[in-house]
């Protein structure tokens, strides 16, 4: 990643213009081509240093308003199947491997979006029925502070 | 909220993940939906101004550009909830905040640059609100931010 890369990610981390050429005025102000900047950006993805580039989707402006982080106690030689298992549902949108605390026995966290709670907590149950494990916990959001993309 | 008729529907269920990386991305994404791209773009312009779309861009991975991230989870007197909310958001490292009513309640993600700008941060949390806060590094990745399924 050089000078150039860093550069691209900045200046369209907030979102690429909605026009016919939404890179030409970055290639402009870079000095370089527009065919360059999609090449750029296809190298960042292959290394892995974006994820993907599109768009995000502001899931509570259309009705996807329940988002459940589901815990999970799950006996840590169980981890890696079970947690592939709940990766495999649709509806679950990240699933990670997290440390235990003294006051805090959940090892695995899922988040599940959805259109109601209802549903969220029917996803639950079959990640439950799926794995076989029953300790778990739903944390509903029920305000949300802050939302924003990891930024350079 | 926004209403979306079955095009909305395909341009939102496509973009997510396979935007067309191109010069001209809304010719060719109008090609493959099969609209012209000037509709392409108006719908997006509603969507985007309506905020079905927060933005068309890379999707950063913290793990790879030098950064740390982590999820914290903070246990906030109810009656302190605003105050400690505010106090963690003025840090421009944390990305999502939300209130999720359990033990504990404030749950909160952060990238910072560095271990050690990570472990100030907590430490200068816990200092200023005195609220029992864990950090909860990822330690095994299974899923991420894959897409939402508009229907």
């Amino acid at each position: 990643m050089d000078d150039i890369d860093t550069k691209i990610i900045k200046l369209t981390q907030d979102g690429i213009p909605l026009t016919h050429a939404p890179f030409a005025d970055i290639a402009k102000e870079l000095g370089i081509s527009e065919e360059d900047i999609v090449a750029r950006f296809e190298n960042l993805q292959q290394n892995g240093v974006i994820r993907r580039f599109g768009a995000s989707i502001g899931h509570r402006a259309i009705g996807i308003t329940a988002n459940a982080m589901c815990t999970w106690n799950v006996p840590d030689d169980k981890v890696e199947e079970v947690g592939a298992i709940m990766a495999g549902f649709s509806e679950v949108t990240h699933c990670y491997e997290r440390p235990r605390y003294p006051d805090w026995s959940y090892n695995l966290f899922t988040m599940v979006h959805s259109y109601t709670r209802e549903d969220c907590e029917r996803v639950a149950r079959e990640i439950s029925k799926a794995t076989g494990i029953s300790d778990y916990s739903l944390l509903f959001s029920e305000r949300e502070f802050k939302k924003t993309g990891a930024r350079l | 909220m926004v209403q979306l008729d079955q095009i909305d529907k395909d341009i939102l269920n496509t973009i997510q993940l396979d935007f067309p990386l191109e010069t001209h991305p809304f010719e060719k994404l109008g090609e493959q939906l099969g609209i012209p791209e000037d509709d392409v773009i108006r719908r997006l312009e509603r969507l985007n101004s309506a905020g079905a779309i927060r933005r068309i861009g890379p999707i950063i991975n913290t793990k790879k550009t030098g950064g740390i991230s982590t999820l914290v989870a903070v246990k906030v007197p109810e009656q302190r909830i605003d105050e400690v909310a505010e106090a963690i958001n003025r840090y421009p490292e944390v990305s999502h905040n939300y209130l999720r009513p359990a033990e504990y309640n404030i749950w909160f993600t952060i990238s910072a640059s560095s271990d050690e700008r990570l472990m100030q941060i907590l430490d200068e949390l816990k200092a200023e609100t005195g609220c029992d806060l864990i950090n909860l590094p990822t330690k095994r990745l299974f899923k991420i931010g894959v897409k939402f399924n508009i229907r």
